[in-house]
């Protein structure tokens, strides 16, 4: 960061990581994203909310997930020392609920009485919803109609959790247009409702708030792998949609030069195509949905829909932060093809027995691209940021299985 | 801020010194196609609109209803670019060197065509002022300072949301005039409470000698009339846009029957804004 050698300082309070993130909304939502940043800096500094988080973590999450060493990856690969972070395991099926507690708190303190949120997935929808339900929140999901086609069982989980579910027509129907049919509900409906946005995107405070609370899977990781192995570990690989479960893990590392980070993003069919969701590799900056990021756009500044064979990744951005590490040199990002995802989901489900969700499956795909060539002491951290209930059906058209 | 008068100055001082109020017509460039869309243009002068605000089309309008993202969706899709934008402007200041042009959308479009480069062209275009939605006033320095030091107004929207504290910053940096937002809402949503945003106009007019436009949710000569009884001017999109959305929907003559269909629209809203306030 300017004049400061951290690159855990970030944002500044314009909301900035260097050149990217901000506030770019509507006057309308201004001052709520001020009163937001203002409640969570007051419930930051009060240790009763992070008592109550850590409970929730801990009792209903079930937290710490576990680091597990995946001896017969290892195996495979024949070279680092494989780690998953087992955050799969986590109530709910993914890391998204770390965040959506952490959110729902503050929308408690707040005296919000109204959830809403977007999916692309569904797996944040149904932490959303999960959370709402424990609270007694009434709580709108809005979901691309296209998604909605593609992840009929999260949709059925978020009816039975209690959520009223927005099918989004406009644009393409799918996450990015559920992103700006949650901004015009609250633009809407300013009194009540609290937004919980789903990663580390979004204007100022979201990017760093989201990050804040998915950072107990990289601060897990330290201390795990310091009981584990005595010492820290030598690479990260997480996958990257908007980048939640990614900063979640990089953050509490940035500092510690000899860690190598690596972000994996969608590459689709392929980066030399038009259908990825690679923002990074293929994209330019530019604003949007309150931040700037990279974007995938075109030579007009009008956004083109990302291609993922996982619904969670196809974002056409990418969290602020991510673009200051890149710039910065970092965090390597790189990408992984539908293929080589679907080719990786199949391998550690029956070398490891873990179903895997498609998003990590990606992480996974480039972990089988390095792991083979680094020394045997080399410790890997992998992220295992959600399980793979959800993809069965997909997984089984793209293999051609009639279930 | 600027000591140069403006065509949006110009243009309020010529109706305050009638007693006029200013009817503010919207359309998203480039719908339902280029021709149909300048001929609109062309036309809405002659209807009576006092200041066009020219949409830029964008994939992702967060802060516009179903409407008016509908018009951007069919710009985009006949090919609009920002660059035909500025050029259809062009075109039509050759044609008409006194009826202000603001163009409104969002800011990616012209971050990516780059912020100098936008402010040179926009100036040589003749537009006379920016609304971008997703620029408030903590985003100054992105585009408002330099567009302003470029010549060019700075319309920033003042909204329900903007209490007491944060108007004197949100009026800092505005030139042209206000842009009321008369609900919290998207575009083309609930009609305004006209005795809300008397209240508010008189709020923001205490902070600045600014005329004030209202818009969001005005769609008939009626209300338009309620609403410049208790503002400088009144803007109506969406009503307008619908229009050329239901013309441009049975496919084999758009043109000639979206064109006349808007401007008679167009007219009867002028009329309800001008015509005598009814008290
Ligand atoms: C299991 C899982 N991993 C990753 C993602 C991508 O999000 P992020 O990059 O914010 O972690 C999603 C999003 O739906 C997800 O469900």
């Amino acid at each position: 960061m300017d004049g400061q050698n951290s690159y855990r300082a970030g944002p500044d309070e314009k909301g900035r990581f260097g050149h990217y993130g901000g506030r770019f909304v509507a006057e309308t939502l201004m001052p709520l994203i001020l009163d937001l940043e203002a409640a969570y800096k007051a419930a930051q500094a009060d240790p009763a909310f992070e008592a109550e988080l850590i409970d929730l973590q801990t009792h209903y999450v079930g937290r710490p997930s576990p680091l597990y060493f995946a001896e017969r990856l290892t195996e495979h690969f024949g070279g680092a020392k494989i780690y998953l972070k087992r955050d799969e395991l986590n109530h709910t099926g993914s890391h998204k609920i770390n965040n959506c507690l952490g959110q729902i708190l503050l929308a408690r303190r707040m005296g919000k009485t109204r959830i809403i949120a977007e999916t692309g997935a569904g797996q944040h929808g149904v932490a959303v919803a999960t959370a709402a339900a424990r609270f007694g929140l009434p709580c709108t999901v809005f979901m691309g109609a296209t998604d909605m086609e593609r992840q009929k069982p999260n949709v059925f989980r978020m009816k039975l959790l209690g959520a009223d579910i927005r099918p989004v027509t406009s644009g393409s129907g799918t996450l990015k247009d559920a992103m700006n049919e949650a901004l015009r509900d609250w633009v809407t409906n300013v009194e009540n409702t609290f937004y919980i946005i789903g990663t580390v995107a979004g204007p100022h405070p979201y990017p760093a708030m989201v990050r804040d609370f998915q950072s107990i899977i990289g601060k897990e990781v330290r201390e795990q792998m310091l009981d584990r192995e005595g010492r820290l570990p030598d690479s990260l690989v997480a996958c990257i949609g908007g980048g939640s479960n990614a900063m979640g893990l990089f953050h509490p590392f940035l500092d510690d030069s000899d860690i190598r980070i690596i972000g994996v993003e969608a590459g689709g069919l392929g980066l030399e195509t038009p259908d990825h969701a690679a923002s990074l590799a293929g994209g330019l900056p530019g604003v949007l949905h309150g931040n700037r990021t990279y974007l995938l756009q075109d030579d007009d500044g009008q956004i083109i829909e990302g291609h993922s064979i996982s619904a969670g990744l196809d974002y056409p951005g990418i969290g602020p932060e991510h673009a200051f590490l890149r710039d910065a040199g970092r965090v390597e990002y790189v990408s992984a093809t539908d293929a080589e995802a679907l080719e990786a989901f199949q391998l550690i489900t029956r070398l490891e027995g873990i179903i895997p969700a498609l998003e990590p499956s990606h992480a996974l795909a480039h972990v089988g691209k390095i792991a083979p060539d680094l020394p045997r002491d080399h410790l890997m951290v992998m992220n295992m940021c959600g399980r793979g209930d959800k993809d069965v059906f997909a997984v089984a058209e793209h293999l051609k299985v009639d279930l | 801020m600027s000591a140069r008068q403006t065509r949006l100055d110009r243009k309020f001082a010529a109706l305050q010194s009638e007693g006029r109020k200013a009817f503010i017509a919207f359309v998203t460039a480039g719908d339902p196609d280029p021709e149909t869309s300048f001929a609109i243009l062309s036309g809405l002068p002659a209807a009576g609109a006092d200041i066009i605000e020219l949409g830029m089309p964008f994939t992702d309008p967060m802060a516009d209803g179903p409407s008016i993202q509908a018009a951007s969706q069919r710009a985009l899709k006949a090919g609009q670019t920002l660059e035909k934008t500025l050029a259809m402007v062009a075109r039509f200041r050759a044609e008409d060197d006194t009826t202000p042009v603001v163009l409104m959308g969002y800011y990616n479009p012209v971050f990516i065509y780059g912020v100098d480069r936008f402010i040179k062209d926009a100036v040589a275009a003749g537009v006379d002022g920016l609304i971008i939605v997703d620029l408030p006033a903590e985003e100054d320095s992105e585009l408002c300072l330099p567009a302003m030091e470029g010549g060019l107004n700075f319309i920033r929207l003042v909204s329900p949301t903007t209490d007491d504290a944060r108007l004197p910053n949100v009026l800092e940096n505005t030139s042209g005039f206000v842009y009321y937002v008369s609900i919290t809402g998207i575009t083309g949503s609930a009609a305004p409470d006209v005795s809300k945003v008397s209240d508010n106009v008189a709020r923001i007019k205490g902070r600045t000698n600014l005329p004030v436009a209202v818009g969001f949710g005005i769609r008939t000569p009626e209300q338009a009339n309620a609403i410049a009884s208790v503002a400088d001017g009144a803007v109506v999109g969406s009503a307008l846009v619908d229009v050329i959305g239901e013309t441009a929907k049975n496919g084999d003559k758009p043109a000639t029957d979206c064109v006349a269909r808007v401007l008679t629209l167009a007219s009867d809203l002028a009329e309800g804004v001008h015509k005598e306030i009814q008290k």
